[in-house]
């Protein structure tokens, strides 16, 4: 059936999942439904601890059992242990068929490729997947479907019921002994634990996992022991280092300054850059380049911005130490200075679904003006891509991408014309992950489209010094660098499902297969 | 032309494609190993094949590993890995054979 991005969703998949096709951005607008609750255990004696002396036992209190989904969160990145670490207790004990629910996963998560291959995880359900468990579900070794959210999508599956966890995992930085969780402090310092939040609603049973044991109370505690059932103290939840870097050098690549220089040039000639104005933006080097030169405009025309949002790192930080911006709202901190931030009274912790959730009573991005994205591939349609690589292998997370596209007044794509041969500027994308409606600038090193459905945004630009291109133009532009590409020889599996923030489905991703020659 | 001895141009580089070519047994013995096989390597193995053939070869092991280059770069490096590989360095045949 083909859905309102014209991708064509296979019957099987519908029926499989359950799901509809996606039928535009705002379909659900108004929808009215019931929340759906976890199993509650009360502890109404007064033992005092909950404390478990291993993931082991902590593994048999929950009844763990085959076919049980678990859930994680990714706030230590590149630096968690705590899932490889979880996920080997529950392959020796001889556990299948179990599905990941995971706010995202990537590299670190290396291990769990042989897990997937053994049949310890037969279903995965996160933002996305990095490195070799990639390779491993576009190679079809994961026996279930690959579902693929963006983090408000999660947790609408979450508090819908579409996706029940038995048992979160919640790797803390410090704990009590009685489950309150804070996000900071300890020696894996990761300032918020927005992903997990949701989780401590909703799943049936909840073990936090610490490094960094405090005395009672833990307060103001991040996830209140009112949801924690058990509490594992353990060597370490992570490597310091990889989970709170050092602030990234600002980028001297010259194109990817350029583009910076012509997303300011945009955002401040729209009609929404005025006092009191909200952004947010990603941590990729042309994004970070644009915080710091919109950070110079604002000065010099005294405009200040009311609040922040984000994945945060250094750039957005320095608004609030410098008294440009009123407020930032945190749902993860991507460097040391987003960690010590944190600590400012203006600097506010935000729940993933306070963040982006669809199906609560409003999210903040539907409070953005502006948000500035990357993509991997654009179509003329101003489809993006973020999650599948242009030779179809499921390489990148969708994130919050969707969610603050779709609520942004102006969401701005930043993408260099040519990654490497490959255009990112194309005529379809191989998956669509945001939807073109939701699009309204894409910024290239070889010039700017807005998609015409922006009137208003053209009508605004009409006078100002920028090379404006039709989004086709700039795809011909990249065709006549590169070539046309040939389109992905895929095989005929569904490995994955793209899943728009809504719960509809917006594109598949297929088994690939080694290339062939034509002829 | 006849290839004489194993010569090699290009690197591993980001956009960039390395070349080798051997001596062949009777024919063209083309492969190709890129970070963008699925989107160009029809068009690596077309360009390749028109390059050799300009050049006047029909007798080559040809191997390219490649970056992503263009096909102004593959051009470029497999005349290069050519004319090394006959050891001439000098007086090349610009606007004729290396068009």
């Amino acid at each position: 059936m083909i859905n309102a991005v014209g991708r064509d969703i296979p019957e099987e998949i519908l029926k499989v999942t359950g799901k509809e096709v996606f039928q535009g951005v705002h379909h659900f607008d108004g929808h009215v439904y019931k929340k759906h609750g976890p199993e509650v255990e009360c502890v109404i004696n007064s033992n005092g601890s909950k404390m478990v002396d291993s993931i082991h036992d902590v593994l048999v209190k929950c009844g763990i059992k085959d076919g049980m989904t678990v859930s994680f969160h990714h706030h230590f990145r590149e630096g968690d242990y705590v899932v490889n670490m979880v996920m080997k207790e529950i392959h020796d004990m001889g556990i299948k068929d179990i599905t990941i629910c995971a706010s995202s996963l990537g590299k670190a998560h290396d291990p769990l490729v042989e897990y997937i291959e053994d049949g310890t995880i037969t279903n995965i359900q996160s933002s996305g997947v990095r490195g070799k468990i990639g390779e491993a579900i576009s190679n079809g070794k994961l026996k279930g479907l690959a579902i693929m959210r963006s983090h408000g999508g999660r947790v609408r599956a979450l508090v819908t019921g579409e996706t029940q966890i038995d048992i979160a995992f919640i790797g803390t930085p410090t704990c009590d002994e009685y489950g309150n969780c804070r996000g900071i402090g300890g020696k894996s310092d990761c300032g918020v634990l927005s992903y997990a939040m949701s989780d401590a609603f909703h799943a049936n049973k909840m073990v936090a996992i610490t490094d960094c044991m405090v005395p009672f109370p833990n307060f103001p505690a991040h996830i209140s022991m009112t949801k924690v059932d058990y509490v594992v103290e353990v060597d370490q939840i992570g490597d310091p280092k990889k989970i709170a870097t050092g602030a990234a050098k600002p980028t001297t690549d010259m194109r990817k300054l350029m583009m910076a220089d012509y997303c300011t040039q945009f955002v401040v000639n729209t009609p929404y850059f005025k006092d009191g104005f909200s952004y947010q933006t990603g941590v990729g080097g042309a994004s970070i380049a644009s915080t710091i030169s919109l950070a110079k405009v604002m000065k010099e025309r005294n405009i200040r911005m009311r609040f922040g949002v984000g994945g945060l790192t250094k750039p957005m930080c320095d608004l609030l130490i410098n008294g440009q911006v009123d407020a930032l709202l945190d749902t993860q901190d991507f460097d040391l200075a987003a960690v010590e931030s944190v600590k400012d009274l203006h600097h506010f912790r935000i729940s993933a679904g306070e963040y982006a959730n669809p199906f609560n009573k409003g999210a903040v991005v539907n409070k953005l003006d502006f948000v500035i994205l990357a993509a991997l591939e654009v179509d003329v349609h101003f489809n993006c891509n973020v999650v599948v690589d242009s030779n179809g292998m499921i390489t990148g997370a969708q994130g919050g991408h969707p969610d603050t596209a779709a609520g942004a007044k102006c969401a701005i794509v930043i993408a260099p014309l040519l990654q490497g041969r490959t255009p990112a500027i194309c005529t379809d994308v191989t998956t669509v992950t945001t939807p073109g409606e939701s699009v309204d600038v894409v910024i290239t090193d070889y010039g700017i489209a807005i998609n015409p459905k922006r009137q208003d945004l053209i009508e605004a630009m009409k006078d100002v010094d920028l090379p404006f291109k039709t989004i086709e133009e700039l795809r011909d532009i990249a065709y006549s660098i590169a070539g046309e590409p040939q389109k992905v020889q895929f095989g005929d599996r569904v490995v994955g499902v793209i899943e728009s923030r809504d719960g509809t489905i917006m594109d598949v991703v297929r088994q690939i297969k080694p290339f062939e020659f034509d002829d | 032309m006849e290839i004489k001895k194993p010569a090699i141009a290009g690197t591993l580089e980001s956009s960039d494609c390395q070349v080798t070519v051997e001596a062949g047994e009777g024919k063209v013995d083309f492969s190709l190993e890129s970070a963008v096989i699925n989107q160009y390597g029809n068009q690596i193995r077309k360009v390749a094949y028109e390059t050799l053939d300009n050049l006047g070869i029909d007798n080559v092991k040809l191997t390219i590993v490649d970056k992503g280059a263009l096909d102004c770069t593959i051009k470029a490096r497999i005349e290069a890995a050519v004319y090394r590989s006959i050891g001439q360095i000098e007086d090349l045949p610009w606007g004729g054979a290396i068009r």
